[in-house]
C-alpha cells in the first residue's frame, strides 16, 4: 500500500496542475468501500430485482412435467400488492408507527430540552439512565418488556389482580400496538435525545441570553428559540425513526412466543420472511423486498423534501 | 458551513458541569419529569437483574420485583446449557461486532477521507450513491443478501454475517463530514510537498485528526452489529455460530414449550446486557454525537 499515489507524490516538482490529471489516490482509498458497497448493496438489490421478475412454472405435461424457472414479468409484484397478508401488515405498521414515531421524537425533544434547561437538577444521572436502553438489543428489550406484559410476571397485573380487576391484557387487542410501540420508544428515546441535546448545546448562549433579558420565560426560550434552531436534528431523528419503523421485525417476532395475537404476517418484513423461508417462494419475497425498499426510499425523500432543509446536501 | 466547523472541538464536553451560565434554582416539576423518564428507562433493566435471581418456581409466583434465591443455579444452568452455547454466542457477538466495527471504521475513514479531500471525476456520483445507501439501510437488504450468499455458498458461515456488516453508508457519510471539517487542506498540502505518499499522508497526518470521528463511527457500528437480529437470523442455521440476540431468541422461542428455558433466557439477557452498558457508559465521553447533528446544518 505504500505505492498508492504516483499521480500526486512527485516530491518538490513544480505544481503540475494536479487538476488536469485524474488522480489515482482517491480511487484507491475508495476501493474497499466501493467493492463492499457493490457486493452487499448493489448486487443484492440487482439480484433481488431480477429474481422478482422470475417465477416457477410447470412445463411439459403429464408425468414429464417439471418445474422450471421462467420470466414472469410483474406477476410477483401484482401478487405482493394484492396479498391480504402483506397489505394488512402495512396497515398494522401504520398504526404502530403513528404511535411510536411521534412519541419517540416528542419524548426525546422533551428530555433534551429539560437537560438543557437551567431549572432542572439530576441531569447527569437522568441523561445516562435514559441513554442506557440504546445498549440493549431490540430482541432483548422485547424479552424484558414481554415479561413485564405477561399476566403471570407483570408488576402491573400483580397490582390490578390484587385489587380484583383482573390482569391487564397488554398483549392482545388494541393494546398490543401500544405495547410493541412502547418497546421501540423505550429503545429509541435515549439515542435521539442525545442527538438533539448535542445540537442544543451548539446554540450560542448569547441568543438565549438576549431572549431572557427581553423577559422571555424558560419555556418560551425553549419553544421559540431552541426548537427552531435544532430543526435539522429533528428532521434527521425523524427520518431515522421512520426508516426504523418500516423495518420493524425483531420486536414482534420476539413477542410471538408470548402471545397468539401476533400472527406470522404481523408486519411486512415478517410476511417476506415467511414467503422466503416457510413457503420457499423466493421470487415473491424478492418482489416484496424491492417494494419495501422502494417504499422506504420514497418516504425518506418525501420527508426530506417536506422538511425543505438541506439535511444531507452539502455535497457540492 | 459554519456548523461543520463546530465538531472540531471548541465546545465543552457534554459531561462538563454547566458553567456557561449561572445556575438557577432547580424547579420541582421539570426535574420530576426528567426523573420519571429516567425511571421508565431503568425499570426493565432493574427487572431483568431482579428476575435473574429467581428460581423457576419463583419467577411465576413471587412479586415481580421481589428478589429470589436462584441466581447461582440460574448462572450454572446458563453456562451449562448446550455445552457452553451461551459463551459461544458471546464470543460470536464479540467477533461480529468487534471485527466488523473495526473493519467498517477503517473502510469508512478511507472512503470519507477520499470523498472530502480529493477532487476527481465521479466523486459526486459516488457520494450520492452513499446517501442513497444511508436512506436504505440494513434490514430491507437482509433477504436479498441472503439470496446472494446462498448463491455464493457462504450461507451459514461466519462470513455471511461479518462481510455485510462491514459496509456502512452512514459511517462513510459521517467520516466524510468529519474529514471535511477536521483535516485542514493546508496540512494535507504540506505533507504532499514534503514528499509523503498519499497513503502516508493519510495514515500519519489525517488519521490522528480523524480519530474522534472514527471512535464515533466504531461505536455506532459496534452497537448496530451487536444489536442486529434479522441478518444473523436469516443467514445462520447452526446454533454454534449464533450471536447473542439470535441465541437468546432461540431460548425464548423454545421456552413456550419448555418453561425452564424462560429462566435461562432471562438470566442470559441480564448477563449479556451488563458488559455492553458498561462499555457504552465508559465510551460515552469519547463520542462525538455532535458529529451527527452538526454535519447537517452545513
Amino acid at each position: 500500500m505504500s505505492t498508492t499515489a504516483p499521480a500526486t507524490a512527485t516530491a518538490g516538482a513544480p505544481a503540475l496542475r494536479r487538476r488536469t490529471r485524474v488522480p489515482l489516490a482517491p480511487y484507491l482509498f475508495l476501493t474497499p468501500g466501493l467493492v463492499l458497497f457493490a457486493l452487499f448493496l448493489v448486487v443484492p438489490i440487482g439480484y433481488a430485482v431480477w429474481l422478482s421478475l422470475r417465477g416457477l412454472r410447470i412445463s411439459g405435461g403429464g408425468p414429464f412435467g417439471r418445474r422450471e424457472e421462467v420470466f414472469v414479468g410483474f406477476e410477483n409484484y401484482a401478487a405482493a400488492l394484492t396479498s391480504a397478508d402483506f397489505l394488512s401488515g402495512f396497515g398494522r405498521l401504520a398504526v404502530y408507527g403513528a404511535i411510536a414515531v411521534p412519541l419517540t421524537l416528542g419524548l426525546a425533544l422533551l428530555f433534551a430540552l429539560l437537560l438543557d434547561a437551567t431549572t432542572t437538577a439530576a441531569k447527569r444521572f437522568s441523561r445516562t439512565a435514559i441513554f442506557i436502553p440504546y445498549a440493549v438489543p431490540g430482541v432483548i428489550a422485547s424479552l424484558l418488556w414481554g415479561f413485564l406484559y405477561l399476566p403471570t410476571t407483570s408488576p402491573v397485573s400483580h397490582v390490578t389482580e390484587a385489587l380484583g380487576w383482573g390482569s391487564v391484557p397488554f398483549l392482545s387487542g388494541a393494546a398490543l400496538f401500544g405495547s410493541v410501540a412502547n418497546i421501540a420508544i423505550w429503545g429509541g428515546v435515549g439515542f435521539n435525545m442525545i442527538i438533539i441535546y448535542t445540537s442544543l448545546r451548539g446554540i450560542p448562549s448569547e441568543v438565549q441570553e438576549a431572549a431572557r433579558i427581553d423577559g422571555a420565560s424558560e419555556t418560551q426560550v425553549a419553544l421559540r428559540i431552541k426548537v427552531p434552531l435544532v430543526a435539522p436534528a429533528l428532521v434527521l431523528t425523524g427520518l431515522f425513526s421512520l426508516i426504523g419503523t418500516l423495518q420493524v421485525y425483531g420486536e414482534p417476532t420476539t413477542l410471538r412466543p408470548m402471545t397468539t395475537s401476533i400472527t406470522q404476517t404481523w408486519v411486512p418484513l415478517m410476511t417476506i420472511y415467511r414467503d422466503a423461508f416457510t413457503r420457499d417462494d423466493l421470487p415473491l419475497a424478492a418482489a416484496a423486498s424491492v417494494l419495501l425498499a422502494l417504499g422506504t426510499l420514497v418516504v425518506s425523500v418525501v420527508l426530506l423534501r417536506l422538511a425543505q432543509r438541506r439535511a444531507f446536501g452539502d455535497a457540492a | 458551513m459554519s456548523a461543520v466547523g463546530t465538531p472540531v472541538g471548541t465546545r465543552p464536553a457534554i459531561g462538563a458541569p454547566a458553567a456557561r451560565r449561572p445556575r438557577q434554582r432547580a424547579r420541582v416539576l421539570p426535574t420530576a419529569v426528567l426523573l420519571v423518564g429516567a425511571l421508565y428507562c431503568l425499570v426493565p433493566v432493574a427487572w431483568v437483574l431482579v428476575a435473574s435471581t429467581k428460581s423457576r418456581g419463583e419467577l411465576f409466583s413471587t412479586f415481580t420485583f421481589a428478589p429470589g434465591t436462584g441466581l447461582l443455579d440460574n448462572l450454572g444452568d446458563l453456562f451449562a446449557y448446550g455445552d457452553g452455547a451461551f459463551l459461544l454466542w458471546c464470543a460470536n457477538s464479540l467477533l461480529y461486532a468487534g471485527v466488523g466495527a473495526v473493519l467498517s471504521t477503517l473502510v469508512s475513514a478511507m472512503s470519507g477521507y477520499a470523498l472530502a479531500k480529493f477532487r476527481f471525476p465521479g466523486r459526486d456520483a459516488i457520494f450520492y450513491a452513499v446517501l442513497g445507501g444511508v436512506l436504505l439501510p440494513g434490514i430491507t437488504l437482509a433477504i436479498p443478501q441472503y439470496l446472494l450468499m446462498s448463491k455464493l455458498g457462504l450461507m451459514g458461515s461466519h462470513w455471511s454475517v461479518l462481510l455485510p456488516s462491514i459496509i456502512s453508508p452512514f459511517g462513510i457519510y459521517l467520516s466524510r463530514v468529519y474529514a471535511a471539517a477536521a483535516v485542514p487542506e493546508e496540512v494535507v498540502e504540506a505533507a504532499r510537498i514534503d514528499g509523503a505518499s498519499e497513503w502516508r499522508t493519510f495514515t500519519a497526518v489525517a488519521v490522528p485528526m480523524l480519530l474522534p470521528g472514527m471512535v464515533t463511527v466504531f461505536m455506532l457500528q459496534f452497537v448496530g452489529i451487536w444489536n442486529n437480529f434479522l441478518l444473523p437470523f436469516v443467514m445462520l442455521s447452526d446454533e454454534h455460530r449464533y450471536p447473542l440476540t439470535v441465541g437468546l431468541y432461540s431460548l425464548l422461542a423454545k421456552g413456550s414449550g419448555e418453561p425452564a428455558l424462560y429462566s435461562l433466557a432471562i438470566v442470559g439477557a441480564a448477563v449479556s446486557i451488563l458488559p455492553l452498558i458498561a462499555l457504552l457508559l465508559f465510551l460515552q465521553r469519547f463520542w462525538r454525537m455532535d458529529l451527527i447533528s452538526g454535519g447537517l446544518k452545513g
